[in-house]
């Protein structure tokens, strides 16, 4: 009888408890990534005029302006507009690259961990080559001989960081199988992708989440660079570094240009480590 | 004679230990030569100090580590390399239990699908009634329904043990590997487990291989044991045998140094180093510390030697129980 009232008992607190315990500063995080995400998403829907199109009469325009509200560049064009589609581009790149390494750099790590020997000695090694050499040269010379399409840049970002989740995931899967639960779970006969996949991964899931996040902005702040220099998104396309780059020639007349990127670049790098520090407390059940 | 469901020959496993940052690398020899068979219902003690080599046997009698010498056959076939397909498939027949139950255990699963696991991985059942099977078990093992929702930090070490003995007897093993299964436990919490496990041993008929430091332990769930001292067996006979007139030196000083209630007996205090496998003495290992030891026990290692009731003793002095005891005395 008593055990199954307590079986129909809910086993965890309550979505809504769980909500409530959400600090104000992680709230507001959330809420600034959603709204980038909700502007990248549909940025064609929200950008009031299209990114490219010049209007010679308003040129550099003040933010306040009733058609403009963010003002206008050097040729007239809006920079609200610009600002979305910027953000979509940063974000997929961002997005994209931070994927990339994230699942690179933890197959690596893993292969490393279970093969051991000279698989991981090689793995190491690169790690080591890739943490020792300055990557925006690495970038730039790829860029250089390759030219830069959107493709490339997220495939050249992808290669940014890796080594550290590499380093990560095969510290914690050798940890994991001396320790005791990955060594059971192969004790009990099974195969290695299991082992590593359904055990070993959300064990160390929360650390690399947490990696993650410290690597995202600064995969946004490496493309604001590149861009920068000339090497990232080219014109016409445009992006949230490009356009700090293109805005500093009129930073003293017209600061807006670059401000109103510059901001959100600020502003989304805060917002995803603010939310990476908190989810690393939330993910490992034994803290809850 | 029983056919013997395990036998392991002259088993041995050296490892390199480096001291200091250009010290040269020491082998040491973790087991030296260790022999046992185990048959089906029957339980083997083995019990030794830390350092002894005890782990390291456990470990390769289940195959998860490869012997320098010697060999395991299991059911009568040779054990598979260690991560080949055949290996995995014999481990749903062999199990073990580990020390520390809570490292055992995957802190980010409910127990229930880790008790589940060894039927997803071996396919065993339908689908379906792996849960059901599951639960089953976990009920034969003491732990009520509405634990099995609840993550191994949640329970208790006694239930945390439970779930790893109800996890290993899954797939119906035939060999169950007990490496100090209840050393983490509190004593009252132990006994609980220990009956537990002789039940179940009972009822499924299982070769047992129960590892410990504990003479108490041992003896109440073994029906033979085996003393190991620096990866060697210096002894081996029936349980009650064994601890009631122990023959080898070492023996000895383990009984005299476990507390009997009402007797007050002479307690038998080893002098000189705890033993290093890296520096492993001449002769016999024991001969430093043992206060019986003529110059051929340090020149001579003894070999293991059938004396009279199935008591097999690796001690030159054994040979003559007169001159033991009278030397004792």
């Amino acid at each position: 009888m008593t055990d199954r009232a307590l079986d129909n008992a809910p086993a965890r607190p309550g979505h809504l408890a769980a909500l409530k315990a959400i600090p104000p500063l992680v709230w507001v995080a959330i809420l600034w990534l959603a709204a980038v995400l909700f502007v990248a998403i549909f940025a064609d829907l929200v950008a009031p005029y299209s990114y490219t199109a010049p209007n010679l009469r308003n040129r550099l325009v003040a933010p306040g302006h009733a058609l403009h509200w963010l003002g206008t560049d050097e040729l007239g064009r809006d920079v609200l507009s610009r600002l979305i589609v910027s953000i979509r581009i940063s974000l997929l790149i961002a997005f994209g690259a931070t994927v990339i390494s994230a699942c690179f750099g933890t197959a690596l790590g893993f292969l490393a961990a279970y093969f051991r020997g000279l698989v991981e000695q090689a793995v190491l090694m690169l790690a080591d080559f890739q943490a020792s050499m300055p990557f925006l040269i690495l970038a730039l010379a790829v860029l250089a001989f390759f030219g830069s399409s959107l493709v490339l840049l997220v495939g050249l970002m992808g290669l940014f960081g890796w080594e550290r989740y590499a380093r990560i995931a095969r510290g914690l899967a050798i940890s994991a199988g001396a320790q005791g639960y990955a060594s059971a779970v192969t004790q009990l006969g099974a195969p290695p992708t299991q082992v590593y996949l359904r055990h070993i991964l959300p064990n160390i899931a929360s650390t690399l989440i947490v990696s993650m996040t410290l690597v995202f902005p600064e995969v946004i702040l490496l493309e604001s660079g590149l861009s920068f220099l000339g090497l990232g998104v080219q014109p016409p396309m445009t992006s949230l570094g490009n356009m700090v780059g293109f805005g500093r020639e009129y930073i003293t007349r017209a600061p807006w240009i670059m401000l109103a990127p510059a901001s959100v670049i600020v502003l989304t790098t805060l917002s995803v480590s603010l939310l990476g520090d908190w989810l690393r407390d939330r993910l490992d059940p034994t803290l809850q | 004679m029983i056919p013997s469901l395990v036998e392991a020959k002259g088993l041995a496993r050296s490892y390199a230990q480096r001291r200091g940052l250009f010290g040269r690398s020491v082998a040491v020899r973790a087991v030296d030569g260790v022999s046992l068979r185990v048959s089906a219902g029957e339980t083997l003690g083995i019990v030794g100090e830390s350092g002894s080599g005890k782990s390291t046997l456990g470990r390769m009698v289940l195959g998860l580590e490869a012997p320098d010498e010697g060999a395991v056959r299991f059911d009568g076939a040779d054990m598979p390399k260690f991560g080949t397909v055949e290996w995995r498939r014999a481990r749903a027949r062999m199990q073990m239990i580990f020390q520390d139950p809570l490292g055992a255990l995957d802190r980010r699963l409910a127990i229930l699908d880790q008790v589940r696991e060894p039927l997803d991985i071996h396919r065993r059942h339908e689908p379906a009634e792996r849960t059901d099977k599951a639960l089953a078990m976990l009920a034969r093992v003491g732990l009520s329904r509405h634990l099995a929702a609840r993550y191994p930090h949640e329970l208790s070490g006694g239930q945390r043990q439970r779930v790893v003995l109800a996890r290993a007897l899954m797939t119906e093993p035939a060999l169950l590997v007990c490496d100090e299964p209840v050393s983490a436990l509190d004593v009252s919490i132990q006994a609980q487990v220990v009956n537990l496990l002789v039940d179940l041993q009972e009822e499924m008929r299982l070769a047992m291989l129960f590892i410990s430091h504990d003479l108490r332990v041992v003896r109440q769930v073994s029906r033979r044991v085996a003393v190991m001292y620096l990866g060697r067996f210096v002894e081996e006979g029936d349980a009650d045998d064994l601890f009631a007139d122990p023959r080898h030196p070492y023996t000895q000083a383990l009984v005299s140094a476990a507390p009997t209630p009402g007797a007050r007996q002479k307690r038998i205090t080893l002098t000189g180093e705890p033993p290093n496998p890296a520096e492993r003495p001449s002769g016999c290992a024991f001969h430093p510390r043992c206060p019986l030891a003529t110059s051929r026990c340090r020149a001579e290692a003894p070999a293991m030697r059938t004396v009279e009731g199935g008591r097999r003793v690796a001690c030159h002095l054994a040979e003559d129980p007169a001159h033991l005891a009278r030397k004792a005395a």
